[in-house]
Order: structure tokens, then C-alpha cells, then sequence
């Protein structure tokens, strides 16, 4: 071959993306989004089973989640008498919780029965009073907290840094994918910015819908790689690479989400952003980790009402998730984590709502976990300023994911060594 | 052969090309009109106009001030801090709830002054007439990065603001000075409870790390103690400047070899002595405005920043005769670097409406556009600002730039596919004119002089095939819808996101 050739463009232009990626001389960035591309049935050996494969989707609750009315301490009068109006009544009882532990006495919000089918599946992990020291009750500064990883809240994300970790220097395009307007601070690495897109329909040029004919003009001129006489090195060159991987990532995703789920999900917001995940999980991309996340849980006034639609949303989105991926077979490849910046006050407030608080439950989700309760429920007679005293460090959830199921080295990621738990069977 | 040189360049070589990249880099690019009154200055009258903005009044009246209120984030009246405290002693619910019903009435007020300062300032950056000391403000919001959503206090977030473009082109050791007696800063970097005994070491971390001397040139673990023990004391109240005597650490202290009872001011006088803050900067001032390639400046042009870098400590950390040794430089218009900068989301959002003379359309839009793009103004990711350069492009960021050009250019939101695109909503004459002036009136140029006017860099010959023979295809003059449909393509050239 005439090595002055342009090889990427007209490669892919002739014979398409797969067979580009096997030419040698293919600039890396594309190479490596070339293999992002791949087909199911054209995986590399190196490439194929586990741990490589396996997949992280982090779903957000925004706001601050009542954890107390999500794992509900029935068993404890203090409940009761912190929470007269607001406090579930335990199971059995009109609108009581489901039953999770009589032992310990703790019940599920009555809507999560999608939860209540994961527990008896042995699909779900339960993991108690998870916070951080010197809890901070902005919902911002927690927040950034949980996404970097630190108690300042400071640096980059750590699922970047964890993509970062695993690129070997070179990043992936579509690595990590968020579904919202902007990607978390979580997932901004410093090799790694995330994709992010609302809706699959808007990741694409806009260009396309204007009178004039201009989709065969834009498609040849962003579909060309990098031109002749462009210096490989330059500027230029990256630009015209990435904009290639942006069609060829493009037509992947929005292909994806043309096809109808193997299952029905609800028709919710959290639900609405899982089938899309799962969509792109079927199509086999290599996309690591995916984000989702809804808003709403700060429920300060009216929370009852408000806080069980939620409830009902989270649940039967992440159960019509699951059962997506087991119909797909994808299920043991993936683990879903949920989170919420910090839980709220044991004590209701005159307005029928809860203020911000501190400790709160995660929960994980995939055929893959220990399913059960793990760890300690904050005790409600001890309390820090009427709030919760977590009895486990979220960071020890997240070195339990990165080590035991992406198989990372949670320490360098984390920048500290935390213990990790028991709540993957991997 | 690239030109590493500081020497100026030949008045040959200075042409409306060069003139417009002088204009996309020290400031935000401008019509072919602004362009060719740049080049009829001569360089040095170029170079002088776009430096010497002091000596002209602040452009549009609209931008003398907006009347934001400096005392949502006042401190609490005695009055109030009574209740509070009795309220934390009591437990009392209504005591409690109605100090937090204050408080969320001020976060809610704030976050909305807020939205309305990032409005004001992007006006300030489409309608500034003084381009250079808006994009140094730019340059010094992300150097200092400081972020709104850890300070939480619109006003101190605006007063910096403020700092930066007073020192847009000032003297660096004066504003490093200032930024250590800025309310935001402080609160930033939590200095505000940094005292005696119990030092923060934040500031002092950054301030050798990211601000002034730069990582890895050569200080310790314990200078940056010991800077943190000089720094304490340093807080503010209210919207000022604070000397808290009595939290200052007045004993002696040791950075980077030199020992005395030193205070925060101390502390940045050794920093600023030192030979490799000089260099430190001025890469970081070439990566902004000659190059941002990864791994630039390379070993060619450290020569040239060296040179820069040396000036600087000739003038005493004075910016002016820094940036002009850089501006008139033969290195800053050789061809290598036109184009090799990637536009940050705000330089394409001014830059596109400066340029091209789009309406602004809608600033809430715009800023929301900017942060999809990975830049929202006043809220940096961290305090390391944003690493700019290639880290603004991905498969989702790359979509989105385009997108924002053809709602810029025809009103079709980015965020929706409603049809509310007007192509007959802006007048495109001014452009239709230049193109005239640039073809000779011979159409069968049009296409190329559209090009010439609107990317960076020389597009290259397959390029100038393919977009010839789109514009062919349109069947007529660029005029009017064509001459939009030309720019929605154009801007979509992956070549339109350098500058």
C-alpha cells in the first residue's frame, strides 16, 4: 500500500470501520475508537470475558434520599417518636413497609416492591448508614464530595480517574457515558471527559434538520478523518479524527436505542434513562461505566406523597433494568450502584418533610451481588445534632466495586486504602 | 522551517491574515471589517490599540455596571445570631426552621444573581470593545480558578471578576498580592480557617503549585508548611479583606531556604522571586495564546518562552511589554501556530458572534450551551481550572460546538428539534459585502474567500474541493439563505474549532 495514502478515510469509506481498525498504521485515536465499534462477533480474544468486560451503571438520586423511609427502622420507637406523621408503620399495618429483617426489625418503603422482588431474587445488596466524617449538609459540596472522593470535595472525578487508570495512558472514546444535559464531576478524569447526552436524538448535528440540503456536504467533510496534507501530529488532525468518532459514535448509539427492549420498562424519568443504557449494554458497546440520574429528593415540605413516587419510580426502574439485562444475558456483566448525597434528619420538620441530614443507605444491583443487608443501621438514640452517625465510609463501597468488580486498584483510584466489603460475589 | 523568533515581524508579512489572527487571539476574533481597520494600523499601531484599552472609556454604556446587590451573603445582625444560637441551644423547631427558611431564601436569591452575572459578563464579552482585557480576565479566571459552588456567594464571585480585569494587563506580582486578599479566594481555598496552631494548607499549596511557582519547581512539602503558617491570619469579613491578628502565626518560619517571622505577603515576595515563576507563567500565557497542543511548549519553543519569561523579570512582572514581545513576534504568526489553538467553549461562543455578526440570541441559551461544552463561567471544575487544549473535545462536546453555530446562525435551539429556525432573522449584508471585496465580485472565488474569512487556518486543497463543490450545489451566489446554509457548514468543518 502506497503509505502516503490517507488509509483512514478511505479504508473506512470502502470497507468499512472493522476492517480499518486492522491496518497498522491507523492513528491510535481511531484505532481505538475502531474497536469500540466492534460487533458482538468481533471481539479480540484478548478482549473477551472477564474482568475486562465488565460494567459499572451509578444511578444518582439528587437531593438528599430519606433514607429512613427507604430502609425503615420499624423496630425502633425512636422512629416513631422523632417521625409521628412522617414514620411508615411497620408491616402488616395499612401502608406498612415490606418486610426486609424482623430480626433487626427494618422494612422497606412499601413502594420498592421492585426492591422486594430483587431481595428474593438474590439480586440486590442493602448497605447500611453509609456517609463520611464531618458531614457536610450542602448539597453541592456533598455532592462533590461523593463524586471525587474526598473530603474536600476537591480534584477530579473517581470514575475519570478510574478510566484514566485503565486506558493505559491513551483514552477510549465513549469510555464512560452519562445520560443528562452535563456528565457528573464524577466521571471527569484527566485523560477521560465523559460523553454526555440528554437524549440519543440530540447527539447528532443539528444541521440536518435545516431546509437546505446539507446532510451529504457534513456527512463527507466530518465522516473524512484526517485530510491529506494535514500533519498527523496537529491540532487539526485530532479534530478531524474526533469528528469522525463522533458520526461513527452517533450511529452506534442512536441505532441502539432504535430497537425495542427485550422487556417494558415504566414510563419514568430514572426508568426512561435505564432502558437507554440498556440498550447501548445490548449493542455490546465498550463503554465501562454508565451514569444515570433523577432529582426530587429534596424533600423538605409534603415529602410522604412526593418521596413514594419515588420510591415506586426507583424501584420498578431498576427491577424493569435488571430483568432487561437477564433477557439479554448481559446481567452478569454488570452492577448498578445507587446513591444519594446524604441522607436526611431523624427528626420530621413542621412543614411534613425532612431536613438535610447526614448517613443513608446505597444500595447495589446485578446477579453478581451478596444480596442482603450489610453493615450496621445508625443507631437512632445516638445522634450527632439530631443526625445519623455513619457506620460505614461510602468509600469503602466504592474500593469493594473498583477492587472486586472492575477488578482496579481501588487504593491508587481512591487515594487512600479503604476496606472493602463483602458485596460482590466475584 | 518554524520561526521560533522574538523579533518582530516584517511589515511585509503583516496582512489581513495575520491581522485576524492577532484579533482570534487577543481577543475573540471580528468581522472582515474590524479585521481590515486592525491591519491598516500597521502592527505595532495593532499591537498598541489592542494593549493600550485604558487610555478608552468602557465600550457601551450597558456595560458600566448592573446593579447586583453586594448583601444577599451579608453576615448574620446580632439580632439573628441570637436566635440561631438559642435555636442550636433549645432544639426549638420554630426557632430552627425559621433560620433555615432564611437561609434558603438567600441560597435561592444568590444562585439566581448568580445566573444573572454569568449573563452580564458573556454580554461583556460579545460587546466589549476592549477584547484583550476581557480575554486576560479569562486567562486569569481560569490561572486563580475559583468556583461558585463552593463559595456560594455571587457578589465575592463578581468582585473577583473585577480583580482580574482591573490586573487584566497589570503587574502579576501586584494581582498575586491582591488574589491573597480576595474574600472568594480566601473562601476558596478555606484560608478564612486557617489560624495559629491549626494551619489550612490549601492556599499555600496552590499558590506554589498552580498559581506562582508551578508543580515540581523545586519547593517541599515543608515550604508549603511553613508557607501555610505564614498565610494564617489572612481572612475576610463581609465583602473585605481581613488581617486577624490574632489567628496569625508570627514565629519565625523557613520557605525555600529563607527564615524570618514571615506573613502571607512575605511568603509571595519569595515566591515571585524566583526565577521559575517567571517561566511558569509565561508557558501557561503560550499555551493560552500561541499553542495549546499537548505537550506545548515543546523543546523548540521553550527558547521563546525563556525570552518571554525573561522579560517579564526585566519589567518587573509588568504584563504589558510581555505581551507586546509576544504579539509583534515572528514565532506567534508563523504558520505553524495559526490554527493550533483549540477555541475554549467561551472563545466559540464570542468568537462565532463576533465574527460572523450573528444575533446573540438568547444568554441563558448561550451560558447553558458553554456549560454543556464543558465551560460554565465562574464555576471551573476545580481549582486547577480548566485544562483547555484538546481535553474541550469529545464524541458529545464535539456535537454540541456545532450545534451551537447553527443556533447561533439560524435559531434552531440545540436543545430541541422544534422548528423555530428563522434563516431571515439576521442581516448577513456585512458578510456578503466582505466576500464582494475579497472574490472582485467573481463568484467562482466565493467559495474559497468564505473559507479565508470564516477557519483559522489554511484550508487545505481537499478541503477547498469538497466545499466547493457543496456551494456549487446550492446553484447561486453566497447570498442570503445560501450564504447561511454555507456558514452552518462551515462552522461544522472540524477545522471551525481552532483559532
Amino acid at each position: 500500500m502506497d503509505p502516503t495514502l490517507p488509509l483512514t478515510r478511505r479504508i473506512f469509506l470502502q470497507q468499512g470501520v472493522t476492517l480499518a481498525s486492522l491496518v497498522a498504521t491507523v492513528p491510535w485515536f481511531l484505532e481505538k475508537s475502531a474497536l469500540g465499534m466492534l460487533g458482538p462477533n468481533m471481539h479480540l480474544s484478548s478482549q473477551s470475558g472477564v474482568p475486562q468486560e465488565r460494567i459499572l451503571v451509578v444511578v444518582q438520586l439528587g437531593g438528599g434520599n430519606d433514607g429512613l423511609n427507604t430502609i425503615v427502622p420499624y423496630g425502633a420507637d425512636e422512629y416513631y417518636r422523632q417521625r409521628p406523621q412522617l414514620g411508615i408503620a411497620a408491616p402488616g399495618s395499612n401502608n406498612g413497609a415490606l418486610e426486609l429483617d424482623r430480626a433487626i426489625g427494618i422494612g422497606l418503603h412499601p413502594n420498592l416492591t421492585g426492591f422486594k422482588e430483587l431481595l428474593d431474587g438474590g439480586k440486590l445488596a442493602i448497605v447500611q448508614g453509609v456517609g463520611y466524617p464531618n458531614p457536610n449538609r450542602s448539597h453541592f459540596a456533598s455532592m462533590d464530595i461523593w463524586h471525587t472522593a474526598t473530603t474536600q470535595g476537591r480534584g477530579n472525578g473517581w470514575i475519570g480517574r478510574y478510566v484514566d487508570n485503565a486506558c493505559n495512558g491513551s483514552p477510549q472514546a465513549d469510555a464512560e457515558i452519562a445520560i443528562g444535559r452535563t456528565a457528573p464531576l464524577a466521571m471527569f478524569g484527566d485523560l477521560h471527559k465523559p460523553v454526555s447526552f440528554e437524549n440519543a436524538k440530540l447527539f447528532q448535528w443539528t444541521g440536518k434538520e435545516l431546509p437546505t440540503q446539507l446532510e451529504g456536504s457534513y456527512e463527507a467533510t466530518n465522516r473524512a478523518g484526517a485530510l491529506t496534507g494535514v500533519a498527523a501530529g496537529s491540532q487539526a488532525a485530532f479534530l478531524m479524527r474526533t469528528a469522525l468518532d463522533a458520526q461513527l459514535s452517533s450511529d452506534r448509539i442512536r441505532g441502539a436505542m432504535d430497537k425495542t427492549p427485550l422487556v417494558s420498562y415504566p414510563n419514568s424519568q430514572l426508568s426512561l434513562q435505564l432502558k437507554a443504557i440498556g440498550a447501548m449494554i445490548r449493542d455490546q458497546m465498550r463503554t465501562r461505566v454508565y451514569y444515570a440520574s433523577i432529582g426530587g429528593f429534596d424533600t423538605h415540605g409534603g415529602q410522604a406523597g412526593a418521596h413514594g413516587n419515588l420510591m415506586r419510580q426507583v424501584g420498578d426502574s431498576l427491577l424493569a433494568f435488571q430483568k432487561d439485562l437477564e433477557a439479554q444475558g448481559n446481567d452478569t456483566r454488570v452492577v448498578t450502584m445507587v446513591f444519594s448525597e446524604f441522607g436526611r434528619r431523624v427528626k420530621q420538620n413542621a412543614s411534613g418533610g425532612t431536613d438535610h441530614g447526614t448517613a443513608a443507605p446505597m444500595f447495589l444491583m446485578g446477579s453478581g451481588v451478596h444480596a442482603g443487608v450489610h453493615g450496621k443501621h445508625p443507631s437512632l438514640g445516638d445522634l450527632d445534632q439530631g443526625d445519623l452517625k455513619f457506620t460505614c465510609d461510602f468509600r469503602s463501597v466504592y474500593a469493594s466495586v473498583l477492587e472486586n468488580w472492575m477488578g482496579a486498584p481501588a487504593k491508587k483510584i481512591l487515594g487512600g486504602a479503604y476496606p472493602t466489603m463483602k458485596l460482590l460475589r466475584a | 522551517m518554524i520561526n521560533y523568533s522574538t523579533t518582530p515581524l516584517g511589515p511585509s508579512n503583516w496582512n489581513a491574515q495575520t491581522a485576524r489572527h492577532l484579533l482570534n487571539r487577543a481577543g475573540f476574533g471580528g468581522t472582515p471589517v474590524q479585521v481590515e481597520a486592525l491591519r491598516a494600523m500597521g502592527l505595532d499601531g495593532a499591537v498598541d490599540y489592542l494593549l493600550t484599552f485604558g487610555a478608552r472609556a468602557t465600550p457601551a454604556e450597558s456595560l458600566a455596571g448592573e446593579p447586583f446587590d453586594p448583601s444577599i451573603r451579608r453576615p448574620l445582625t446580632d439580632e439573628e445570631r441570637a436566635t440561631f444560637q438559642q435555636a442550636r441551644q433549645s432544639n426549638s423547631d420554630a426557632a430552627r426552621e425559621q433560620l433555615q427558611k432564611l437561609r434558603n431564601q438567600q441560597d435561592a436569591l444568590d444562585r439566581a444573581q448568580m445566573q444573572e452575572i454569568q449573563k452580564w459578563w458573556l454580554r461583556r464579552l460579545i460587546e466589549t470593545g476592549r477584547p484583550l482585557e476581557e480575554k486576560m480576565t479569562l486567562f486569569w479566571h481560569g490561572h486563580f480558578a475559583t468556583g461558585y459552588r463552593t463559595i456560594e456567594d455571587s457578589y465575592h464571585m463578581l468582585a473577583q471578576n473585577e480583580l482580574f480585569r482591573t490586573h487584566a494587563v497589570g503587574n502579576f506580582a501586584d494581582l498575586v498580592l491582591r488574589i491573597l486578599r480576595d474574600p472568594a479566594m480566601l473562601k476558596y481555598l478555606d484560608n478564612d480557617e486557617s489560624r495559629k496552631g491549626r494551619p489550612n494548607e490549601n492556599l499555600a499549596r496552590e499558590l506554589m503549585e498552580l498559581f506562582v511557582l508551578g508543580e515540581g519547581n523545586g519547593y517541599t512539602e515543608s515550604d508549603i508548611k511553613e508557607g501555610a503558617r505564614a498565610l494564617t491570619g489572612f481572612t475576610f469579613e463581609d465583602d473585605t479583606f481581613r488581617f486577624a491578628a490574632n489567628n496569625h502565626d508570627g514565629d519565625r518560619k523557613t520557605i525555600l531556604g529563607q527564615t524570618g517571622n514571615w506573613d502571607g505577603d512575605d511568603f509571595a515576595r519569595i515566591i515571585l522571586s524566583r526565577r521559575e515563576t517567571s517561566e511558569f507563567l509565561c508557558g501557561k500565557l503560550y499555551r493560552f495564546l500561541v499553542n495549546d497542543a499537548p505537550g506545548m511548549p515543546d523543546s523548540k519553543s521553550k527558547p521563546f518562552v525563556a525570552a518571554l519569561a525573561a522579560e517579564l523579570r526585566k519589567q518587573q512582572y509588568e504584563l504589558k511589554p510581555v505581551l507586546r514581545m509576544l504579539f509583534r513576534s515572528q514565532h506567534f504568526y508563523d504558520a505553524a501556530n495559526r490554527g493550533a489553538v483549540i477555541k475554549s467553549p467561551t472563545q466559540l461562543i464570542v468568537g462565532t458572534i463576533r465574527q460572523l455578526g450573528t444575533p446573540a440570541r438568547e444568554l441563558s441559551s448561550l451560558n447553558a450551551a458553554g456549560d454543556l461544552m464543558g465551560q460554565s463561567l465562574f464555576m471551573p471544575p476545580n481549582v486547577k481550572g480548566w485544562d483547555g487544549g484538546q481535553s474541550w473535545i469529545n464524541t458529545s462536546t464535539y456535537f454540541v460546538r456545532q450545534n451551537l453555530a447553527v443556533y447561533l446562525i439560524t435559531g434552531l435551539r440545540p436543545d430541541a428539534f422544534d422548528w423555530d429556525a428563522d434563516l431571515a432573522t439576521w442581516d448577513t449584508s456585512a458578510l456578503e459585502q466582505a466576500l464582494g471585496r475579497a472574490t472582485g465580485g467573481d463568484a467562482s472565488k466565493e467559495p474559497d474567500a468564505l473559507l479565508d474569512l470564516v477557519l483559522a487556518l489554511d484550508a487545505s486543497a481537499e478541503r477547498r474541493a469538497q466545499f466547493r463543490a457543496f456551494t456549487t450545489g446550492l446553484g447561486g451566489p453566497l447570498t442570503g439563505s445560501r450564504l447561511v446554509a454555507a456558514l452552518c457548514l462551515v462552522t461544522a468543518l472540524p477545522e471551525y474549532q481552532l483559532c
